[in-house]
């Protein structure tokens, strides 16, 4: 199994999934630089946090553009996983892999801390390692996490189980003193109906080693391993 | 002729100009005087503080590095740089882009000396809250760290924030930054081997920042609205992708040296690379990249734009560094080479407009300051306690200072910038010190900013060895020992006696005590001319330091960890109040004596703390500041926010006044919790240094209760101190 990183100029947590999968997973990996215009041979795209582009004009909305996204795009569809992790979850809607976009945060601040997610659903190739309904203990950090979708959208998202992640209380109660930016729903996660991509705000990479104050976020890389390799 | 009003409104004095004229045998050209002026300013050239910045000591236990532009420690194969380095001038014109372009501009000193920043720190200052343009600068400044440190992918791990009337008119912003490289793999800031390239990469030139360290620096504040055009403009994204082209062109081996083009621009990047290589340099300007048209030689060769670099490089490599940055989508450009007469010789279109020996302006006149103690000093300095009224409710008093905004939370502040990128922060901010792993060790740095400006006032000498002893005890509470320091030296205008006799003294006091301390200063910056129509601001030797944990695991920090464990008091509290920030808080004075220090008992309770953690047996430890013991012991209750428990302190050594034992600022103390098996061995720990030792209480229950004897002097609901102390400064701040 290889896990490919992509590197859009102006990411900036590539390098920290990059040492979570190859150092605490201990699995293969690669940069996948967003001008190349053929993807590599790969099980799991991670698209990572930071500011592709520099986040000018809208998140994501340059990145989306690169030679690259066309790649992913290819492979997403041929059933590929991909995870895009904040700002590759902007990446993900503006391209149109994931539906919905992405408000400024409701305190106009950028917000980054420790919050609760409570895991929806367990049967995705990220989540199968979590039990249904665990609260992860998992960092945000961004400025537009204000998750938005219209109504039909969300019915939509829920009768298809395609909400993934909440953000919830350190008990697990979902309610607007545990959402942290004002997202829809308290939506933290989605997933697309074929289940193989997969969009988060928080972030697991930096939540995936005891000394960081919390290896929640390590049980969604180990899920991906697991699926991609059922005998590990 | 060149008018003296003409090189006075560069910041020339008559003098400076007859030397001028004596180096160069004839009149200057704008050009040159330009470039003269910005040289031989404060900023650039240290003319003012030279002298005393000789005094700092060099070496320490770890191996010093003193770059040209920062400097570190070696740690195993690693190297440490770090610099912290102020944007006074520019913030309290334009908030966001003056603190923006601070952290910028400091995260390039890092990255050119070779290593990868991995997180930044600051010390900010303002005046009162109530005025409306205060709490505009600080979100202002706020909003520009955040903007800038977030999109970089530099946490931002630490700092400190105080307020203060004097800093009304002229706010602080000083940014560290530190950055870890292979020790092999370090890059100098030099031009060396004749017929070698000089290549300017990263963004283009316009008319941004000019005369920014010149005439925003390095002279008094008053007609700040109108210099808003001198303040530089930040791009995140760019110095993104210039960090990442500068260390891949680093590898390569083709790079001779590089500098950040920071205060003076080109100007200054020419001559101080030619000069630290002992070389000469020709460029022609005209090749300089331009954002902007009809740009003035003189225009080009003092801009301010950021995000941009000098490189030498080795020559027949040019081809290999412009691929490294056309990758980046950033410019890389042959300006010129290294030549070897000594002389900076700039062109435009071929024709010379500037041409002069490097090391004439790098060797910038140095001024021997009078200076001279204030008068009014004497008169601050008597503070008779009898006549300070003692508390009528203690519970009262405890809330009021920790909802003042100098103590209470932070969190509104650090909340808002990314301090966990990278994926190193394993004590996040809100702890003594910030606490980050190095990657493939098993070692970790602590890393903290402090400075009470307030005792540096009142005792420049003695303030400026608390914030030395302080910071040390910051660190040692995390876990490490500390390790050198980097010092932000904010004081008034140097031309006036008794801002320089506060320079001075602060001087001496540093340098003492990091001698003491066995500490070397390798890395600083001098702000001076700190001053707003009502006066100078606090003398402010902002100090940065370094610390280092041999063992990841012994990590400490600052809060409570179990209830019914023992609370320790190491050192001893004293009848003092001089400088606390009770005194201004409660009693709204400023007044009396910084408070004592006695550096070997400092040392006696940083050795036994540290002893204590390294051998696994306190569970928490935290240093007693501002606000005193009675505001520790409450942030020992509530600091860590998924984990607040109460205490019940019914042992503490009450020698006079109950109000000094709580709420003075007595140094050299600390506030350690473990269990009770633990407790004698740390008992021994400090009778073997020689450390006053005292059982105070235990940790546990809903409320904080202090009670001296029978009489109970504090009982507060844990919810209640957590609440004040969280919630003050956003309500000050949106107010």
């Amino acid at each position: 199994m290889k896990f490919g990183v992509v590197v859009f100029p102006g990411s900036n947590c590539d390098r920290d999934c990059f040492y979570t999968v190859k150092n605490v997973l201990k699995q293969p990996v690669k940069y996948i630089w967003h001008k190349q215009t053929k993807l590599d041979d790969i099980d799991c795209a991670i698209l990572p946090g930071g500011f592709s582009y520099g986040d000018y004009l809208r998140t994501g909305a340059i990145a989306r553009f690169s030679p690259l996204m066309k790649q992913i795009y290819r492979f997403a569809q041929k059933g590929g996983l991909v995870i895009g992790i904040c700002n590759g979850f902007q990446i993900l809607l503006e391209a149109g892999l994931l539906p919905g976009a992405m408000l400024r945060n409701k305190n106009l601040h950028f917000i980054c801390k420790y919050v609760y997610i409570k895991t929806e659903t367990n049967k995705t190739p990220f989540t199968n390692f979590c039990s249904r309904n665990q609260i992860l203990k998992i960092p945000i950090a961004h400025n537009e996490g204000n998750y938005y979708i219209d109504k039909s959208g969300l019915k939509t998202l829920e009768e298809n189980r395609q909400i993934v992640f909440r953000y919830c209380s350190q008990d697990g109660a979902v309610n607007n003193q545990s959402n942290p930016n004002g997202a829809l729903a308290n939506i933290a996660g989605i997933i697309n109906k074929n289940g193989n991509v997969l969009g988060m705000m928080p972030h697991p990479e930096r939540s995936s080693e005891k000394i960081l104050g919390s290896e929640d976020g390590f049980l969604i890389f180990k899920s991906i391993a697991a699926w991609l390799n059922p005998k590990i | 002729m060149v008018k003296p009003e003409v090189y006075k409104s560069l910041g020339l004095n008559d003098n400076e100009y007859q030397k001028i004229l004596d180096i160069l045998k004839r009149e200057p050209t704008p050009t040159e005087l330009a470039m003269f002026s910005v040289e031989w300013s404060e900023h650039c050239g240290y003319t003012r503080s030279r002298n005393w910045l000789k005094l700092l000591p060099k070496k320490g236990k770890y191996k010093s590095l003193i770059g040209e532009d920062s400097g570190g420690i070696i740690v195993d194969d690693l190297a440490v740089i770090f610099k912290m380095e102020s944007h006074n001038h520019p913030s309290q014109v334009e908030p966001k882009q003056g603190a923006a372009t601070g952290v910028g501009g400091i995260i390039r000193d890092i990255f050119t000396a070779g290593a990868r920043p991995i997180a930044s720190l600051n010390s900010l200052r303002f005046g009162s809250l109530t005025q409306t343009y205060n709490r505009y600068l600080l979100r202002g400044v706020v909003d520009g760290i955040q903007f800038y440190g977030n999109c970089v992918g530099v946490p931002t791990v630490g700092g400190e924030i105080y307020f203060d009337e004097s800093y009304t008119g002229n706010c602080l912003v000083n940014v560290m930054c530190i950055g870890v490289a292979k020790k092999t793999k370090l890059a100098r800031a030099r031009a060396t081997g004749y017929g070698n390239s000089i290549m300017y990469v990263g963004s283009s030139t316009g008319r941004d920042g000019i005369g920014g360290c010149s005439v925003l620096a390095s002279h008094e504040f008053k007609e700040s609205e109108e210099k808003r055009p001198a303040v530089q403009i930040g791009d995140p994204f760019t110095e993104k992708c210039l960090i990442e082209a500068t260390l891949e062109a680093l590898a390569t081996g083709y790079v001779i040296g590089i500098k950040d083009m920071g205060a003076a621009g080109i100007t200054c990047s020419t001559s101080e690379m030619a000069s630290a290589g002992n070389s000469g340099m020709e460029v022609d300007i005209a090749r300089v990249p331009r954002r902007e048209s009809n740009m003035q030689p003189w225009e080009v060769m003092m801009s301010e734009s950021q995000e941009r670099m000098l490189v030498c490089v080795k020559k027949g490599k040019e081809k290999e560094i412009e691929r490294i940055f056309s990758k980046w989508d950033l410019n890389a450009v042959v300006i010129g080479k290294v030549t070897d007469d000594g002389v900076v010789r700039i062109k435009d279109k071929g024709k010379i407009v500037a041409e002069i020996k490097a090391h004439s302006l790098t060797q910038s006149p140095v001024y021997d300051m009078p200076y001279k103690k204030p008068n009014y000093l004497d008169r601050l300095n008597k503070l008779d306690i009898n006549k300070i009224p003692e508390p009528k409710n203690y519970n009262e008093t405890l809330l009021k200072l920790l909802s003042s905004p100098s103590i209470c939370s932070k969190k509104w502040v650090y909340e808002q910038y990314d301090h966990m990128v990278q994926t190193n922060t394993a004590v996040l901010p809100g702890s003594d010190a910030s606490v980050l792993r190095l990657k493939g060790t098993n070692k970790a740095l602590a890393a903290t900013a402090d400075c009470n400006s307030r005792y540096c006032f009142l005792n420049p000498y003695r303030g400026a060895q608390i914030a030395v002893a302080e910071a040390a005890r910051n660190l040692v509470c995390s876990g490490a020992q500390a390790a050198a320091v980097t010092d932000c030296l904010n004081f008034g205008n140097p031309e006036k006696p008794d801002r320089f006799w506060q320079f001075k003294n602060c001087m001496e006091g540093i340098a003492d005590a990091c001698k003491f301390f066995d500490i070397p200063v390798v890395s600083g910056n001098v702000s001076f001319y700190n001053e707003s129509p009502k006066g100078a601001i606090h003398p402010t030797p902002a100090i940065g330091m370094i610390g280092v944990i041999n063992d990841i695991k012994k990590v400490c920090t600052q809060y409570f960890k179990k209830e019914n464990e023992i609370i320790i008091l190491l050192g001893s509290s004293k009848e003092e109040l001089g400088g606390s920030e009770y005194l201004k808080v409660i009693h709204g004075l400023i007044k009396g004596d910084a408070p004592q220090l006695d550096l070997r008992l400092e040392r006696a309770v940083q050795q036994t703390a540290q002893e204590a953690i390294k051998k696994g047996l306190a569970s928490s430890a935290h240093d007693c500041s501002e606000g005193g013991l009675a505001v520790t012991l409450a942030e020992c209750c509530i600091s860590n926010n998924d984990n607040v428990m109460g205490a019940l302190i019914d042992n503490l050594d009450f020698i006079g006044r109950k109000d000094t034992a709580l709420f003075g600022e007595s140094q050299s103390r600390i506030v350690i919790s473990c269990n009770k098996k633990s407790a004698g061995k740390i008992r021994a720990i400090a009778q073997n240094f020689a450390a006053p030792f005292r059982i105070i209480g235990t940790t546990g229950g809903k409320n904080l209760k202090i009670s001296s004897g029978k009489n109970v002097l504090i009982n507060l609901p844990i919810k209640r101190i957590l609440d004040k102390w969280t919630n003050s400064l956003q309500s000050l701040i949106t107010a």
